[in-house]
């Protein structure tokens, strides 16, 4: 009989929260954001079918990074998670809190047990307040751990030098243009303040919004095609791309 | 199973891969939600009150869907501000007549089971995939049906593919029947079909296809005891819904006040409402 080797806890977690994370970071990366109206989505995404970015429920959505078919499953049931809720309670009765505890039970569970291997995932739940001061953007990790995000979230490859950018042109009162233009930007300078940002087209984008001004409940919204052009093309509000021209020579 | 610790849990049904209906999750995690997990005795029918009349009616560009407000328990008013017709999503209206606390029941989880399916496939089903699916919720009712809780719903909408109004009626075994140009369930749906039957026109507009419903509901009031008239002291009247290619909409109070309006000026001149050419 073989004895096997042992291995310190500490090392396993280590080992495993490596994997964990090198699976997250091969992956493009998706930008959440206030906007003066909701909340904004913004995933580099090539595929026009595989989404990143999710309705879960009425004011609740979804976005993810790493493994399709991991957070595929997750968001899958968080939205029978949400239906059965609101159905058996009631509509208000499902919140975003609720479902980033559920999800942060899951993951956590996953990440300690010894058998499975961890999520390569990490999952953005953003829900939209009856006012901007409540919305809520709440960030979970592949272990399981829940940050609440006061005003953006960036997650996936690179998301430390976007997470810079975003941070630098970022204020609550952006409109939705001027918040999807620096988001834009802001996944397109992934190579580092050296490198010349990447030109990201429409359709390299998935975008899509939480609109508070909507009429019907369901408030999430996806902006694509003509209307997405339209929204990231430089209208007369210029903003964001003075933002731009202001930071590429400090950039070079 | 289905107390509430145990639906806040996901359990492995909540990873299963492959469904996308909302009725077939919860009768594995939480069947007693649902109304076709339930047996009733015979004659409990006559414990829940009753919605009555819906007509709908369809123009070049949409269709519309009206309901009276009235609720009856036997020779009972029950409730004289009921709703019965509803948006089942944002393209499609579902109306419906029969046990009242059981038909909201349903429409309820009609609209759910069309909002699971959207959202889990990222796409809407047909309009026909719809009806279908109210079908056959219909059909798993039928237990109760047996037992006098009959619901009979009437479902239109915008078809994207075929783009026009399209209205679909039941009958309470499940059957499902696309109707042509109007419809109408419920208690005094004879009526309200007689009088849309003179004033019906193919080539309506929004406005001419809303008054005409509106019509046919007073007609169904003044000969349906079970069917309730605009309130005017109460200012209560029929809801109207449509649904165009720009989605569905409900028409405001001004709108509906204005119309009922219109319509007693000309029913104080001639009661019996709008006279059509004998040849």
């Amino acid at each position: 009989m073989s004895i096997p080797f042992y291995v310190a806890p500490e090392q396993q977690m280590k080992d495993r929260a490596d994997y964990a994370r090198k699976g997250i970071a091969r992956g493009r990366s998706v930008v959440v954001l206030h906007y003066v109206d909701g909340i904004l989505f913004v995933a580099e995404n090539r595929s026009q079918a595989l989404h990143k970015v999710s309705e879960i429920y009425d004011r609740i959505a979804f976005a993810a990074v790493g493994r399709y078919n991991e957070f595929e499953n997750l968001r899958q049931a968080g939205i029978r998670y949400a239906d059965i809720r609101g159905y058996t309670y009631d509509r208000t009765d499902v919140t975003g809190r609720g479902l980033a505890n559920t999800y942060a039970q899951v993951l956590g569970t996953i990440f300690s047990s010894g058998g499975d291997k961890p999520y390569e995932v990490e999952i953005v739940v953003a829900e939209l307040g009856a006012i901007p001061a409540e919305d809520q953007i709440y960030r979970l990790t592949y272990d399981g751990s829940v940050a609440d995000e006061a005003y953006f979230a960036v997650m996936g490859g690179s998301a430390d030098v976007i997470a810079e950018v975003v941070s630098r042109g970022f204020s609550p009162d952006l409109s939705l243009a001027d918040a999807a233009k620096l988001a834009v930007r802001a996944l397109g300078s992934d190579g580092g303040s050296n490198a010349a940002p990447r030109e990201l087209g429409v359709e390299a984008l998935e975008v899509a919004v939480l609109d508070r001004t909507r009429a019907m409940p369901r408030k999430f919204r996806r902006i694509k095609g003509d209307r997405l052009a339209a929204l990231l093309a430089d209208g007369p509000d210029q903003t964001g791309k003075n933002g731009a021209e202001e930071r590429q020579p400090s950039g070079t | 199973m289905s107390d509430g610790r145990q639906v806040v849990e996901l359990t492995s049904e909540f990873f299963r891969i492959g469904s996308s209906s909302f009725t077939d999750f919860a009768s594995r995690v939480a069947p007693d939600i649902l109304p076709s997990s339930r047996t009733a005795a015979a004659g409990v029918g006559d414990l829940s009150p009753h919605g009555t009349t819906i007509v709908a009616a369809a123009f070049p560009g949409g269709v519309v869907m009206a309901g009276d407000r009235r609720a009856t328990m036997g020779n009972i008013i029950a409730q004289r501000d009921i709703e019965k017709v509803f948006a089942a999503d944002e393209f499609s209206i579902i109306g419906i007549a029969g046990a009242a606390g059981l038909a909201v029941e349903l429409v309820g989880l009609f609209q759910v089971e069309l909002e699971h399916y959207e959202k889990i496939e990222g796409a809407p089903l047909s309009l026909v995939g719809k009806a279908n699916r109210l079908a056959t919720m219909i059909r798993l009712n039928l237990g109760l049906a047996m037992q006098g809780l009959v619901v009979v719903p009437l479902f239109a909408g915008w078809d994207e593919i075929t783009q026009d109004g399209r209205i679909f009626s039941y009958d309470a075994t499940g059957g499902r029947y696309e109707e042509h140009a109007y419809f109408s369930v419920g208690s005094g749906s004879v009526f309200a079909r007689g009088s849309l039957k003179k004033l019906y026109r193919p080539d309506f507009n929004a406005d001419e296809a809303a008054m005409a419903v509106i019509q046919a509901l007073y007609d169904a009031a003044d000969d349906d005891s079970a069917t309730g008239g605009p309130d005017l002291q109460r200012k209560i009247f029929p809801v109207v819904w449509a649904a165009t290619a720009d989605g569905v909409q409900k028409l405001s109070d001004d709108q509906i006040t204005e119309m009922i309006a219109e319509l007693m000026v000309s029913r104080t001149e001639r009661p019996d409402g709008p006279g059509a050419p004998l040849a």
